[in-house]
C-alpha cells in the first residue's frame, strides 16, 4: 500500500481521539464480535499500523436499502466508518462527483492500489438485453462490474440482492438479474445477506476486516458464521410462547397483545439465519417479530418465491412440520459453519416435537392454546 | 435550429453536447444530457432513466396481502411509502376498513419517512451542490460561531466546535484520501458561500448523518426495522397493549410510546434549529441564482396525503388537486379512476404500445419491453456516447395528467396549498420569502423546490406530534384496535376486483394500480413521483419536469456539471422507483380491459 496513507490509528489521533480512548474503542470492538478481551491489544496494534482501505462501492440493479441500512449504524457510528475508518473512494450514492469525474476513479483507484481495495457491491448484473437493463456511464453494468474486480482484494456482496438475486430475481425474473458470484468467479465473496443486512452486521463485517486484515470466517454459503449461525427462532424472546404453544392466531388478537409466538401467522423465524433476535434492528430498539409482524425470512435465498408469507411453515410440504423445514433448509449452513449450538438446538427441537405430535403437519402442542 | 415545445419551451441541439453518466446523489441510475450555447448557456435537455427491474410483472399471480413487502423494495430510500400504497390500493379493491389507530400509526410512519428523506436529501445529496466543502478550510471559526449563534440557538455552535470540525477537516484532506470528496468541483465559481457558511454546513452535514438513524426509530418501533419496516392489509401488526408485562409484551407499550415522543421533540429540535436555519442562510447567499423553473407554478400535481380519519381518503391534510397553465386561481380536482386523467406514453421510452400515439391508463396498461436507439445515436448499443432523442431514449414512461407533463413534490404540494390560503401553508412561504426580501415567484426556482422541502420537513416534524397526541388520546379513551380482519381470509373476497391506492412520497405523488381475479394479483401498475419529474419526450414533443427546469441555466465552467446537478438533485430523483415497470424478453406480457 501507498507510504502516504495514514493508519487508522493515525487518524483517530489526528481526530481528537485520545489513545486512552482508543484503547478503550479497541475493547470494545473486541467485545462487540464476541472476542476475548486479550484481543484488544491485537486490535490495537492492526489499527496503529494499518492505513485506511480504500473502498469501491457499486449500485447495479437494487433499491438502495443497503446504503440507507449501512448510514443507520451506531457502534461504530457510519460517519466514523466513512470518515476514519475506510476511504470510501467510490459510492454513486454519497459521491460527490458525477460523470466523466467519478468514472475516472474508476480507473484510478485499482490500478493505484491493486489488490488493495475492497470491492463493495449493492444490487446485481441484469444479463438480459446484453447487460443493457443497467447502464452506466453509457455501458452495461455487468461490464464494470467485472472490470473494477479484477484487482480487488476481496468482494462484498451486500444484501440479498448481490448474494442471491432479490425481488428483481424472483419468478420469472425478467432480466435475468443475477447474483454476483455469478460473474465474479476468482474473488473471495463475502455475502451479507438480508433485505437489508442490519446496520451493525454491516458495519461489524468491516471492521472486523480491518482490525485483522483477513476475512470473517464464513459458512459453506459464503456469509459470516458469527452473524448468519443462528436461527432467528432460536434466540426469539417469544420463543417460550412457541415452546408453551401460545399463538397468535389472528391479526391484534388477544395473543398478538399478549406478545404470543407469531409462527401461526406466517413468521419465517423458524427457517431464517439471521441476527436480528440478538442485535436488532436500528441499536436494538426492536426487530420484526417484536412489532408483531413475522420474519418474512429476507436473508434466505429465494425468500420471495417461497411464501405466501403468511403461510405458515408446515404448509410447505415437509412431512415432519416446521423443525424438519427448518432443519432442511438451514441445517446445512448450520453444520458447516461449526456452529454446534445452532445444530444442537435444532436436534433438541425435533426431540422436542416428537414427544406430541396429534398432526404431524401441526408442530404445535395445544396446551396454552386454549385459554 | 431552435423549435417550441406544445408545453412552450424553446430546444435547440445545435452546441457542444455534454454528458453527465452517472447523475451521482440520487437514488438508482440515471443520465443526463445537455446542449450549451456558446455562452455555455443550457438550450436542449434529455434525461434518462437508465435501469430496469419489472417489479409488476413479478407480482403478477401473488397473493395481494404479500404485494406491499414486494414493491417496498421498488425503493430503499422512500422505504415504506410504496408499501402504504400498495396496502391502500388492495384495501381499496376488497373494501377493506381499517381502525383509527391503524390509520394514526401509518400517518406517522409517512411523516418519519418524508422528515427523514428531506433531512438526508439536504445535507447528504444535495448540500454539495451549494456547499463547498474544501472552502470551509479558510473560515475563521468565531465568524463561523458568530453566523450560526445569529440564525439559531442551537447548542453547538461556539468558535471551539467549529474550530474542531474545521481541524479535523484539515487533518482528513491532509490524509490525501478524500473518499466521498475525491474529484468534486472545490472552487467552482458556481459556489457563491463564505467560508464561514461552507464551514457551518459542513458541521451540519456530519451532525445530521448522525442524527439521522434516530428519526426513523419511530418505524423501527410500529414496523419492527428500518429499512423497509412491515405493514398489513387491514390496519397494521403492531398490536397495543399498555398493559401487559414487558418481557414478552405487546409491540406498543409504554416504554416503546416514551421512545417514540422523545424521538419526535428532538426531531423537531433539529429540523427547526438546524435544517431550517441553514436552509435560509444558503438561500440568503443564493438567491440571485433564480434558474431551474421548468413546471414549477405552472403545471403542478398533489394526490394528497395523511387521511385526518380512518378510511376518508378525501379529508386529507395535504390537499389533492392539479394546477394547469399557471392559474393558481383554480385547483382542478384529481381522480385516479378516470381513465382520461393519469395516462403514460412511451413514444419515447424502451417499451412497445400497439398505438404509440396514444396514452394508456394504468388499470388498462401494457408493458412490453423495447430497448432500442434512434439513428442519430452516437456508439453502440453496450457503448453509448450520446443518445438520440428523437426516438426512444429512457426507461422511464412518460406519465401526463389530461395530457400536460407535471411537477410533482414538495413545492408542488406547498403551490396547491399556498393557492388555496390554507395558513400552514401559505405562512411559512410568506415568512420565508420576506426574511429573504423576495418575490412570490422566486419560489418557482431550484432554489424554491429546496425551501419548499425544508419548510414541509419542519411541517412533518410537527404534525407527527399531533398524530402522536391523537394516538394516545384514541388508547386512553379504549380504543387498542390496530387490525381488522374480517376480510382477511380469501374465501371473503370477490372473484374480480380492481382497487387504486395512493400517497404523497417525500418526491412526489404516487399511485398504484391492481386487478385481482381468483385471489390472486392479476395485475399491476405503479405510476411514482419520477416517472412525472423524469418524465421523457411526449408523442407531442412536450418535454417533463427535468428537462423543462434545466433550459436557459449557464454553467460557470462548462467542463463541470455542477449546476445541472443542482437543478437536478432539487427533485430528489428517485430512479429505481421510475424505471422498474418491465416485462419478460420480448412478448407482450400483459394486456388488462377495464371492467
Amino acid at each position: 500500500m501507498a507510504e502516504k496513507l495514514q493508519t487508522f490509528y493515525d487518524l483517530m489521533r489526528a481526530q481528537g481521539t485520545s489513545r486512552r480512548s482508543f484503547l478503550k474503542f479497541c475493547s470494545l470492538t473486541a467485545a462487540a464480535l464476541g472476542l476475548e478481551p486479550a484481543y484488544a491489544g491485537r486490535i490495537a496494534h492492526a489499527m496503529e499500523t494499518k492505513p485506511r482501505l480504500p473502498v469501491l462501492w457499486l449500485h447495479g440493479l437494487e433499491c438502495t436499502c443497503c446504503s440507507e441500512s449501512f448510514i443507520r449504524s451506531g457502534n461504530p457510528l457510519s460517519s466514523d466508518v466513512i470518515l476514519k475508518m475506510i476511504s470510501l473512494d467510490y459510492d454513486d450514492t454519497l459521491m460527490t462527483a458525477a460523470g466523466h469525474d467519478a468514472e475516472a476513479i474508476l480507473d484510478e483507484i485499482p490500478n493505484k492500489y491493486p489488490g488493495e481495495y475492497i470491492l463493495a457491491v449493492e444490487g446485481n448484473p441484469p444479463l438480459n438485453e446484453d447487460g443493457m437493463y443497467c447502464i452506466i456511464g453509457g455501458k452495461p453494468f455487468v461490464e464494470r462490474l467485472q472490470q473494477v474486480a479484477k484487482n480487488a482484494k476481496a468482494v462484498i456482496a451486500w444484501g440479498a440482492c448481490a448474494s442471491w438475486g432479490c425481488v428483481q430475481a424472483a419468478r420469472p425474473n425478467p432480466t435475468n438479474a443475477v447474483p454476483i458470484d455469478k460473474v465474479i468467479t476468482d474473488k473471495p465473496i463475502i455475502k451479507v445477506p438480508g433485505c437489508p443486512p442490519i446496520a451493525e452486521v454491516m458495519t461489524g463485517v468491516i471492521s472486523y476486516i480491518l482490525t485483522f486484515d483477513r476475512l470473517p470466517e464464513l459458512d459453506s454459503r459464503g456469509r459470516p458464521a458469527m452473524f448468519y449461525g443462528q436461527r432467528i427462532h432460536d434466540k426469539c424472546y417469544r420463543r417460550p410462547h412457541f415452546d408453551a404453544g401460545e399463538f397468535v392466531q389472528s391479526w391484534d388478537d388477544e395473543g398478538a397483545r399478549q406478545g404470543y409466538c407469531l409462527y401461526k401467522m406466517g413468521c419465517k423465524g423458524p427457517t431464517t439465519y439471521n441476527a436480528c433476535s440478538t442485535i436488532r434492528w436500528n441499536g436494538g430498539v426492536s426487530f420484526p417479530i417484536q412489532s408483531g409482524h413475522g420474519c418474512i425470512g429476507c436473508s434466505e435465498e429465494n425468500f420471495w418465491d417461497n411464501g405466501p408469507f403468511y403461510q405458515r411453515l408446515s404448509n410447505t410440504g415437509a412431512p415432519f412440520g416446521i423443525e424438519a423445514t427448518a432443519d432442511q433448509i438451514g441445517g446445512t449452513a448450520a453444520i458447516a459453519a461449526g456452529a454446534g449450538i445452532a445444530a444442537h438446538a435444532g436436534l433438541s427441537a425435533v426431540k422436542h416435537f416428537t414427544r406430541k405430535p396429534t398432526d404431524p403437519t401441526e408442530p404445535a402442542a395445544p396446551q396454552g392454546e386454549q385459554k | 435550429m431552435t423549435i417550441v415545445t406544445p408545453n412552450g419551451f424553446p430546444l435547440d441541439n445545435s452546441g457542444r453536447r455534454m454528458v453527465v453518466d452517472p447523475v451521482t446523489r440520487i437514488e438508482g441510475h440515471m443520465r443526463c444530457e445537455v446542449n450549451l450555447d456558446s455562452d455555455n448557456v443550457i438550450r436542449n435537455a434529455v434525461s434518462t432513466g437508465t435501469m430496469w427491474r419489472g417489479l409488476e410483472i413479478i407480482l403478477k399471480g401473488r397473493d395481494p396481502r404479500d404485494a406491499w413487502a414486494f414493491c417496498e423494495r421498488i425503493c430503499g430510500v422512500c422505504t415504506g411509502t410504496h408499501a402504504l400504497t400498495s396496502v391502500r390500493a388492495v384495501e381499496n379493491a376488497l373494501g377493506i376498513q381499517i381502525p383509527e389507530n391503524a390509520n394514526t400509526i401509518r400517518n406517522m410512519m409517512q411523516l418519519t419517512l418524508w422528515i427523514h428523506d428531506h433531512l438526508v436529501h439536504f445535507y447528504h445529496l444535495h448540500a454539495l451542490d451549494w456547499v463547498d466543502v474544501i472552502s470551509a478550510l479558510k473560515a475563521d471559526p468565531r465568524a463561523t460561531s458568530a453566523l450560526a449563534q445569529s440564525i439559531s440557538p442551537w447548542a453547538k455552535s461556539s468558535p471551539g466546535y467549529f474550530s474542531d470540525v474545521q481541524a479535523r477537516l484539515q487533518r482528513f484532506v491532509d490524509s490525501g484520501q478524500l473518499g466521498p470528496f475525491m474529484n468534486g468541483y472545490w472552487g467552482n465559481p458556481a459556489y457563491l458561500l463564505p467560508p464561514e457558511a461552507n464551514l457551518m454546513a459542513t458541521a451540519h452535514y456530519l451532525e445530521a448523518l448522525d442524527f439521522q438513524r434516530e428519526i426513523v426509530k419511530i418505524h423501527t418501533v410500529f414496523g419492527g426495522k428500518n429499512p423497509h419496516p412491515n405493514w398489513l392489509v387491514g390496519g397494521m401488526a403492531c398490536a397495543i397493549n399498555m398493559d401487559a408485562p414487558m418481557g414478552a409484551g405487546a409491540p406498543v407499550n409504554v416504554v416503546q410510546l416514551n421512545l417514540v415522543a422523545d424521538i419526535i421533540s428532538r426531531t423537531i429540535e433539529f429540523i427547526d434549529q438546524v435544517y431550517v436555519p441553514d436552509l435560509k442562510a444558503i438561500a440568503g447567499f443564493y438567491k440571485g441564482w433564480d434558474y431551474g423553473q421548468g413546471l414549477a407554478g405552472k403545471n403542478v400535481l398533489s394526490y394528497g396525503e395523511f387521511p385526518r380519519h380512518a378510511n376518508n381518503y378525501t379529508d386529507l391534510m395535504v390537499p389533492r388537486g392539479a394546477i394547469l397553465n399557471g392559474n393558481l386561481a383554480e385547483i382542478l380536482p384529481v381522480d385516479l379512476a378516470d381513465p382520461e386523467q393519469v395516462q403514460e406514453y412511451v413514444d419515447h421510452s424502451w417499451y412497445k404500445y400497439p398505438d404509440e400515439s396514444k396514452g394508456l391508463h394504468p388499470w388498462d396498461g401494457v408493458t412490453d419491453p423495447n430497448f432500442v436507439l434512434g439513428p442519430n445515436t452516437v456508439g453502440t448499443k453496450t457503448n453509448i456516447q450520446q443518445l438520440d432523442e428523437g426516438a426512444k431514449y429512457s426507461y422511464i414512461k412518460a406519465a401526463r395528467w389530461r395530457g400536460n407533463a407535471m411537477e410533482v413534490g414538495p413545492l408542488s404540494r406547498f403551490t396547491i396549498g399556498y393557492a388555496q390560503g390554507i395558513s400552514e401553508y401559505k405562512d411559512p412561504v410568506d415568512k420565508f420569502l420576506q426574511d429573504l426580501g423576495l418575490p412570490f415567484n422566486a419560489l418557482f426556482t431550484t432554489l424554491g423546490r429546496t425551501a419548499a422541502r425544508g419548510l414541509e420537513a419542519s411541517w412533518a416534524a410537527h404534525k407527527l406530534q399531533d398524530c402522536y397526541n391523537q394516538l394516545i388520546a384514541n388508547i386512553a379513551a379504549g380504543d387498542s384496535a390496530t387490525a381488522n380482519t374480517d376480510k382477511w381470509e380469501p374465501s371473503t373476497w370477490p372473484a374480480e376486483v380492481k382497487g387504486v391506492g395512493f400517497a404523497e412520497a417525500p418526491r412526489g405523488a404516487l399511485g398504484h394500480w391492481l386487478h385481482i381475479k381468483d385471489a390472486k394479483i392479476e395485475s399491476y401498475q405503479a405510476v411514482v413521483p419520477t416517472t412525472w419529474n423524469g418524465s421523457p419526450r411526449d408523442p407531442s414533443g412536450s418535454i417533463g419536469a427535468f428537462e423543462a427546469s434545466l433550459l436557459g441555466t449557464p454553467l460557470a465552467n462548462p467542463t463541470q456539471p455542477l449546476e445541472i446537478l443542482r437543478t437536478l438533485h432539487s427533485f430528489d430523483p428517485c430512479l429505481a422507483c421510475s424505471t422498474h415497470v418491465m416485462a419478460p424478453d420480448g412478448g407482450e406480457l400483459i394486456r388488462v380491459q377495464v371492467r
